[in-house]
């Protein structure tokens, strides 16, 4: 395989973005992760975004976003209805085929707009399940009962987790949810979404990130360090709730093996976990240990931007890993109820 | 210019009908009978619903078979007052519940008072709707088994299979215009057209999109435009289009390029036959009188022809002007 | 190392209507997909990749459908990616799945379009609402047909081309046992006396809404050496996106168009592309756009691509180069599975596998998808030879 690294990123969330379309407040993340490399939109090989026409209300959604690209010339590109990390796979992909060294990556989402928890209903079983309208939190909740209840994870190590999502956020001006809580104050927490409390639940927010990846020695010169990618997996669980074990995740163990997390010590790890409960499932399903930092940004606890979330723990990780923070960490992005598909990144600097 | 976020009500809604093929649409036809139909899998164990797949191994299954009507909640979670579309007529749980005679639970609402009448194992049994048509919510939800025996019993009547099943979708958005646009529709309301400008090359973008294309660059800087340009070519509409009743055909849809601007947009010519639309033809906006304008491109009811000389048109395969310095 | 060699050793679609009523959204996929696995010689079980293409999710109301469908496609512990570039999806998603192997990241990847309009209206989706907006068009004829005026004007076509493209399209549709619309008694006068819809579009000269479902099975060198039946290698892939909108845009022949083109031709070593290229599947979903797009795709002289038309040239019948012997998009079109029906017919061109609509000896072939404001495209060139 070749040698591919992260050599930029850029992001912005915020809990709403009014009064910005999704290509203006983009154009200001888009340029500032080429202008980091002193690339421009034509020196780059391949293009490809994620974002979701459910989200935006709006059929080919992403037609307005691309123009913020400067695809004149034309740009060779592309795009997923998935999270941003997907679509960086989709061009770390396209790398390894050996035509292009360069490719550059963004998503976007404003759940904002609309009342994200009922929308997601829109991804379940069309026939028995998304007519009833289960809410997002409510499916979480149901596996995170089965969690509790078979002594898989208390409700105490739950706060713990929504606890140290609150202080790591204190420190990322990208977070929405910021304000440190202790463990106590979130345990007196009143339950809203039985057994889940607000912390253990996602502040959702606004916004998008973009990335840029290059290959070999073109990486070499466009970064001091880069953050390059050793391994980099994705699966899917099974769908139907009633056949899955929702207290463990098989996809993110298998994508973890096949992406060699284990191979070597991880310093810090970005996992997208929207709920407290996933982050403690995905924790155990990449074999993490006390080593590890974990969500070292906050994670999606702090700041969950629908189609980006996934992206931007990859671009998280891989700035830390540019900056010295660490030298191999692990990045992950999960789509669909109770991390149904996991995508696991491993990173490591030089 | 006033700071105020515009904001609209974005309704997306339509009544989606789903065919159902062989293996859901029995165990939809099972409820409208009031049984639960499960399905087989290889090695024994019964999936309800039944699903067409195996998860396992993605074989076809086909081995319907009868499961039972209480069953067990496996865990649950208080919901509380319905929110949007469900079909509940009271506060519930949502639970995963194993049917006796099933090896996985399904998803469905316990209908209690409240989360202190929840618990996982608990014994529940199923709630028919009486009007039932094939529908997931024919089961009005799970009751706590209350010491009745739950009979299975079938309608006396054949019912007719299944092959189809309505699930409507209605989601509410509140849609937002961006900087550009929000700026150019209270313009609007002044009869004022307003287009942006790309920073690079000085097109000039209407409706503004806050974006230039030709420099993937934010546009900031507004252009005031008159209401007069040309038809770049244009479309005749003979037959009704639903979403436009109000449109009589045959009408005339249009490319107009104002004085001034890059490019283009659809509008609508009016005030005169589609017939003698022509490709370079001079026209003016036809507004709506003063005290119906609004923030809208509404407000303009069409483009009439001003009589001047066309426009020549040089190069028919491009569109716009390539304003500004060059790339 | 250079790229994979990549081979394609299945294509499986539906029969396409307007309504498949018999069916699931899941059965609809898995007929296809199991026709590209027999076609193949593979199970479940050899496939390492799934990668879905797809137009809007509003046309089933299924958000994200590949989280749903994981299942029916057994991608349970396996990857599974759902392409969306509008129209030009299924192309662009060929393309995603060819790259897959191509990297030699997988080895044998399934790859599948797909739209099951009935289940809303493709009308509807395609014209949701748009507050503050004032809409004068519904569908998307009303977009295209002031490109095809321009087109007609600066080439001063005789006015009944598109009509020769929409009756040898439908009569090509009579030899494909699968496709949408089977016109059997159509003449070219009715065709010609059909009405005006979106003028100078007729009726006749638009394509269907229809359910349906595309699959391939893509595989690697190894793959195609043992495969035991026909193979069609892939020569170059390529997609380009552009703006639909700005001051000096070609709209008749885009520059992404254009550009891709280069790019594939390129890619395949294909020097003169009317000689060397045997059959030409393309995306025309308006009659005009397919001497539109001989000029574009290099094919024919700028000005000149009706003049193919008007000779014949593109008649499976007789024509040096035979576009759209399946019948095209004018005879069929699930939205989301348009753009891979003309890689995989490309696709079954060079295998020898088109049956009746087979254009003989043809061992190279063009797979062609655009979409949006024809902004996206993508482009494949496969061979019956490495």
């Amino acid at each position: 395989m070749r040698d591919v690294a992260v050599v930029s990123v850029a992001q912005r969330q915020q809990a709403t973005i009014a009064g910005e379309s999704e290509v203006e407040f983009m154009i200001p993340v888009m340029q500032q992760a080429k202008e980091a490399v002193g690339l421009t939109q034509q020196d780059i090989g391949f293009t490809c975004s994620g974002s979701s026409d459910f989200l935006a209300g709006q059929a080919f959604s992403f037609v307005m976003t691309i123009d913020g690209t400067g695809p004149v010339p034309p740009i060779s590109e592309s795009h997923v209805e998935q999270d941003g990390a997907w679509a960086l796979y989709e061009a770390w992909v396209k790398l390894q085929c050996g035509d292009i060294d360069t490719a550059f990556v963004y998503s976007y989402g404003k759940s904002s707009p609309g009342s994200l928890r009922d929308v997601l209903a829109t991804q379940m079983d069309p026939y028995y399940v998304a007519p009833l309208w289960p809410d997002a939190f409510a499916i979480e909740a149901l596996a995170a009962r089965q969690m509790i209840e078979s002594g898989v994870v208390t409700e105490r190590q739950l706060a713990e987790i929504a606890h140290r999502s609150r202080m790591h956020a204190a420190s990322n001006h990208h977070a929405v949810r910021r304000r440190e809580k202790s463990v106590d104050e979130i345990m007196a927490e009143e339950v809203v979404m039985d057994p889940l409390r607000r912390s253990d639940l996602p502040a959702s927010a606004d916004g998008g990130c973009a990335v840029v990846l290059a290959a070999g020695d073109v990486a070499r010169r466009l970064c001091e360090r880069p953050a390059w990618i050793r391994g980099i997996d994705h699966r899917s669980d099974a769908h139907t709730l009633g056949v899955r074990d929702l207290t463990a995740s098989m996809s993110a163990e298998l994508a973890g093996q096949h992406a060699g997390v284990s191979r070597d010590k991880i310093d810090l790890a970005e996992l997208h976990a929207p709920f407290t409960t996933s982050e403690h499932i995905l924790t155990n399903a990449l074999g993490l240990s006390d080593e590890t930092v974990i969500n070292p940004s906050g994670g999606a606890l702090a700041a969950h931007t629908m189609m980006a979330s996934g992206l931007i723990r990859i671009a998280e990780a891989a700035r830390r890993i540019t900056a010295g923070e660490g030298d191999r960490a692990v990045a992950h992005a999960s789509s669909g109820p109770c991390l149904q598909q996991n995508l696991v990144c491993v990173l490591e600097g030089d | 210019m006033s700071d105020e976020v515009l904001t609209a009500p974005l309704v997306l809604e339509y009544p989606f009908t789903r065919t159902t093929g062989a293996i859901i649409g029995a165990f939809l036809t099972g409820l409208k009978q009031a049984t639960m139909i499960g399905v087989r899998r290889s090695d024994g164990s019964v999936l309800c619903p039944p699903l067409e797949y195996d998860p396992a191994d993605a074989s076809d299954l086909d081995e319907l078979v009868e499961v039972g009507q209480t069953g067990t909640v496996t865990t649950w979670t208080w919901n509380g007052a319905p929110r949007p579309q469900q079909p509940f007529d009271q506060d519930f749980a949502w639970a995963m519940i194993k049917l006796d005679g099933a090896d996985t639970p399904m998803l469905h609402a316990v209908l209690v008072d409240g989360a202190a009448d929840m618990s996982t194992g608990m014994r529940v049994q199923i709630k028919w709707r009486d009007d039932r048509e094939g529908h997931i919510a024919d089961i009005a939800g799970f009751v706590p088994v209350d010491g009745t025996v739950a009979v299975s019993w079938v309608s006396s009547e054949p019912v007719e299979s299944v092959q189809s099943v309505r699930t409507p979708i209605r989601i509410e958005y509140t849609y937002t215009p961006g900087s550009s646009l929000s700026q150019y529709l209270r313009a609007m309301q002044d009869k004022t057209i307003l287009g942006d400008r790309c920073p690079d090359t000085g097109q000039v973008f209407v409706p503004p999109r806050g974006v230039s294309p030709v420099a993937g660059k934010r546009t900031t800087e507004m252009v005031e435009l008159p209401d007069v340009g040309y038809i770049e070519s244009f479309n005749i509409t003979r037959v009704p289009i639903k979403m436009r009743p109000d449109l009589t055909p045959p009408y005339c849809s249009a490319w107009v390029v104002l004085d001034g601007a890059s490019v283009g947009f659809m509008g609508l010519v009016i005030n005169v036959a589609p017939e003698a639309v022509r490709i370079g033809m001079r026209v003016r906006a036809v507004w709506k009188p003063d005290d119906e304008l609004e923030m809208s491109a509404t407000n303009i009811l069409g483009w009439e022809p001003t009589g001047e000389d066309d426009v020549e048109i040089a190069d028919y395969a491009r569109i716009g002007r390539v304003d500004g310095g060059s790339r | 190392m250079g790229k994979e060699r990549t081979a394609v050793i299945g294509v499986g679609q539906t029969n396409y209507t307007a309504t498949r009523g018999d069916v699931s959204m899941a059965g609809l996929l898995r007929e296809a997909a199991l026709n590209a696995l027999e076609m193949a010689g593979k199970t479940w079980a050899d496939i390492d990749a799934v990668v879905m293409g797809k137009a809007p999710d509003f046309f089933e109301g299924v958000m994200m459908p590949e989280i749903y469908l994981a299942e029916a496609l057994g991608a349970v512990g396996k990857p599974i990616m759902r392409v969306h570039t509008a129209g030009s999806v299924g192309g662009s998603t060929a393309c995603v799945a060819a790259s897959m192997v191509q990297s030699r990241v997988h080895r044998t990847v399934l790859t599948i379009g797909w739209e099951k309009q009935s289940e809303s209206n493709a009308m509807w989706a395609l014209s949701l609402p748009q507050p503050f907006a004032t809409s004068v068009n519904a569908g998307a004829g009303g977009y295209f047909s002031p490109i095809i005026r321009r087109y007609m004007m600066m080439t001063d076509a005789p006015e009944l081309i598109g009509c020769m493209v929409a009756f040898k399209d439908r009569q090509h549709a009579l030899k494909n046992p699968l496709a949408h619309l089977h016109q059997h008694d159509l003449t070219f006068d009715q065709v010609v006396e059909s009405p005006m819809l979106w003028d100078p579009i007729r009726y006749s000269e638009t394509c269907p809404s229809s359910d349906g479902a595309c699959a391939m099975v893509l595989t690697d060198e190894a793959g195609g050496d043992h495969h035991d039946g026909p193979v069609a290698w892939i020569q170059g892939t390529a997609m380009r996106s552009e703006s639909n909108s700005y001051g000096g845009r070609n709209m008749v022949s885009p520059a992404a168009s254009e550009e891709c083109a280069n790019d594939v031709f390129a890619q395949a070593g294909i020097h003169d592309r009317r000689k060397e290229i045997d059959a030409v599947e393309m995306y025309v979903p308006f009659s005009w756009y397919e001497p539109m797009w001989l000029e574009s795709l290099g094919f024919a002289d700028k000005g000149e691509g009706w003049k193919m038309v008007e000779q014949g040239a593109t008649s499976l019948v007789g024509g040096d180069l035979p576009v759209n012997c399946s019948g095209g998009v004018l005879s069929t079109n699930p939205i989301g599975a348009s753009g891979m029906i003309r890689f995989a017919e490309s696709a079954l061109q060079v295998m020898g596998e088109a049956g009746e609509h087979q254009v003989d000896g043809a061992r190279t072939a063009l797979g062609h998808a655009y979409g949006g404001g024809a902004q996206y495209f993508a482009m494949w060139v496969v061979s019956a030879d490495k």
